[in-house]
């Protein structure tokens, strides 16, 4: 650490005011905060602060994912050796293949997304805020390992410019940054986020031409697969552990969890969002299931939970505390259409089985209102109880 | 159960503003507060649920081809429906008069809620569009109409109330000048039409 100090504080006089790259300052300042707790103190009013802030508690999400991409990597290599029927694969293959194809897609998203940022900062002339290092790293995780490079980048740019630069910035967006991205490559380019063939990496580093495509589970369910085929051939256990194809990071409802539960630990996510997601998807699935006329429907309502992102979105996406939700009564209604509404997308809508998502862009959507009914609610009860004592 | 998948259909799947953009011009203009939207909002649902039948009812016994069958054989071929469009609009323009009239003297805490937004949605295209949808769909029976008025009247309602909520919030936001005012509320417009499209293609 004190040869980085060093370096930051050799470099500092450039930066600052009257420096040769002072124009630069947003940048250098977001470096030395990123590395170091900022030694500032609040000037006025009786303010109490500790060592967190905006970069402490993103780099906790970002911890938090690091079980799903390490996993999401694993599965890419698992997948891709499965479909092209080798089975005894070691994991440090599967692991390093995953690796080769999910890593650029991180660098891509990182790089051209605090690239925008930090431009956008320059110009402005406001210190870098550092919304993007979770979404720079929610943006892969959503993504289908196979996608081509420069699709990550314009949906990036898209994102961070549309979504969230326009607004004003890091909290002030009122759609997800990273779902935002999906959703562009979603409606622009669909054939390459929905189709059949997208959801294993190719055959480029094997070398082998003939490239065994194939669904993701909800594809398949949606393809009116029947449901005894489909729950012999995704096991609640696979869907659970994450065996199953999909995009890198939202196969696995176990990475999921245990991201879960350092978030929940930490106090950085909402446990009201997270339950109330779980909930509104079981009663949905369980709504469903009643009437089971087909394969989505039959699927039962605890699998419903474990397939497709519907673990990965409830954890890090629907809690965003910036989109999600404001007040505590409202996380609770916020979070139970989520979770209604992902299930509803993913049973009727034939054409998005990752239901997920969308509600969640949807309920961003909603969630100011929700917000506001809440607070009304609570202003006129509390103007009724005034009324009666006076 | 017909009734059912029109009247969600018409919320969330054929939104008019987010699958039409229709209504545009009231709905960019009355949506700085949520109040005011809630009650522009309930007026265009008041005067959908008015309208579509009565026009339903004109399209399908005077205008249409045929129509005017009932008043005898000789009619039977006379074919009205290049009227529509003036006659669908000076139905919308003379309904909503008679309705503010009615809900002045029969209903004054209604019309002081909905009062001066009852002569700005006479010419909002939300109105004249959702006659000519009717018109279009052919729905098989005036309840099927009424249904379907209403659930586009919901549908705008909600798109209404949830840009209001979003302004009212994004007011303390450090918008870019430039964008300050219509233009954000345009941009917000299309991530909010992102946000619905996953409604599209769902069949019912």
């Amino acid at each position: 650490m004190k040869p980085l100090r060093s370096i930051l504080n050799s470099i500092k006089p450039h930066f600052e005011k009257g420096g040769k790259l002072e124009k630069f300052w947003p940048v250098y300042d977001g470096f030395e905060t990123f590395l170091f707790v900022p030694g500032h103190t609040t000037h006025s009013g009786a303010h109490i602060r500790d060592g967190i802030d905006l970069k402490r508690v993103m780099i906790t999400v970002v911890f938090a994912m690091i079980p799903a991409l390490l996993f999401g990597m694993w599965n890419t290599g698992y997948q891709h050796y499965l479909a092209q029927g080798i089975t005894d694969s070691t994991h440090m293959q599967n692991f390093l293949f995953g690796l080769v194809k999910v890593m650029p897609i991180v660098v891509i998203s990182y790089a051209v997304g605090l690239g925008v940022e930090f431009l956008f900062c320059i110009i402005k002339k406001h210190t870098i805020n550092e919304g993007f290092l979770v979404s720079g790293m929610l943006i892969p995780l959503a993504l289908p390992a196979d996608i081509p490079l420069w699709m990550v980048a314009v949906a990036t740019v898209f994102a961070v410019v549309i979504g969230k630069e326009v607004f004003g910035g890091t909290g002030m967006n009122i759609l997800n940054v990273a779902l935002t991205a999906r959703a562009f490559l979603f409606f622009a380019y669909p054939t390459m986020m929905s189709g059949n063939a997208v959801w294993h990496a190719d055959t480029a580093f094997s070398g082998k031409v003939d490239a065994v495509t194939g669904a993701t589970a909800l594809g398949d369910a949606a393809s009116k697969m029947p449901i005894e085929e489909f729950t012999s051939k995704y096991s609640i256990l696979d869907s659970f552990i994450g065996t199953i194809p999909g995009s890198i990071g939202e196969t696995s409802t176990l990475a999921c969890l245990i991201g879960a539960a350092i978030l929940l630990y930490t106090g950085v996510a909402s446990w009201r969002v997270m339950l109330s997601v779980f909930a509104g998807g079981y009663v949905m699935g369980f709504i469903f299931n009643l009437f089971g006329v087909n394969t989505l429907m039959q699927i039962s309502p605890l699998q419903h939970l474990f397939l497709g992102g519907f673990a990965f979105g409830a954890v890090f996406m629907a809690t965003d505390p910036v989109t999600a939700a404001q007040t505590n009564t409202g996380k609770y209604i916020y979070g139970f259409f989520v979770g209604f509404f992902a299930i509803l997308i993913r049973v009727f809508n034939p054409a998005y089985p990752e239901g997920v998502m969308m509600a969640i862009l949807f309920m961003n959507v909603m969630a100011p209102l929700i917000d506001h009914y809440v607070v009304q609610a609570n202003v006129s009860r509390r103007l009724k109880r005034v009324n009666i004592k006076a | 159960m017909e009734y059912i998948n029109i009247f969600v259909k018409g919320i969330f799947i054929e939104n008019m503003i987010f699958a039409y953009f229709l209504g545009m011009c009231s709905y960019l203009a009355v949506s700085k507060t949520v109040k005011t939207a809630t009650g522009l909002g309930a007026a265009v649902i008041f005067v959908l649920g008015i309208t579509v039948p009565i026009n339903y009812l004109l399209e399908n016994y005077i205008l249409k081809e045929g129509a005017l069958a009932w008043l005898g054989s000789e009619y039977a071929t006379i074919d009205l429906s290049f009227l529509s469009f003036i006659m669908f609009i000076a139905v919308i323009a003379a309904i909503v008069q008679l309705v503010e009239m009615s809900v002045e003297k029969f209903a004054p805490a209604l019309y002081g809620a909905l009062g001066i937004f009852l002569p700005l949605i006479a010419v909002n295209c939300a109105i004249l569009g959702g006659a000519l949808f009717m018109q279009e769909r052919q729905y098989a029976n005036v309840g099927e109409a009424t249904v379907f008025g209403l659930g586009s009247g919901v549908g705008w309602f909600l798109a209404i109330v949830a840009i209001a909520a979003i302004r009212e919030k994004i007011r303390y936001s450090n918008v870019p000048a430039p964008l300050k005012g219509l233009g954000i509320t345009f941009i917000i417009t299309g991530l909010m039409g992102i946000a619905f499209m996953s409604f599209m293609g769902i069949e019912l």
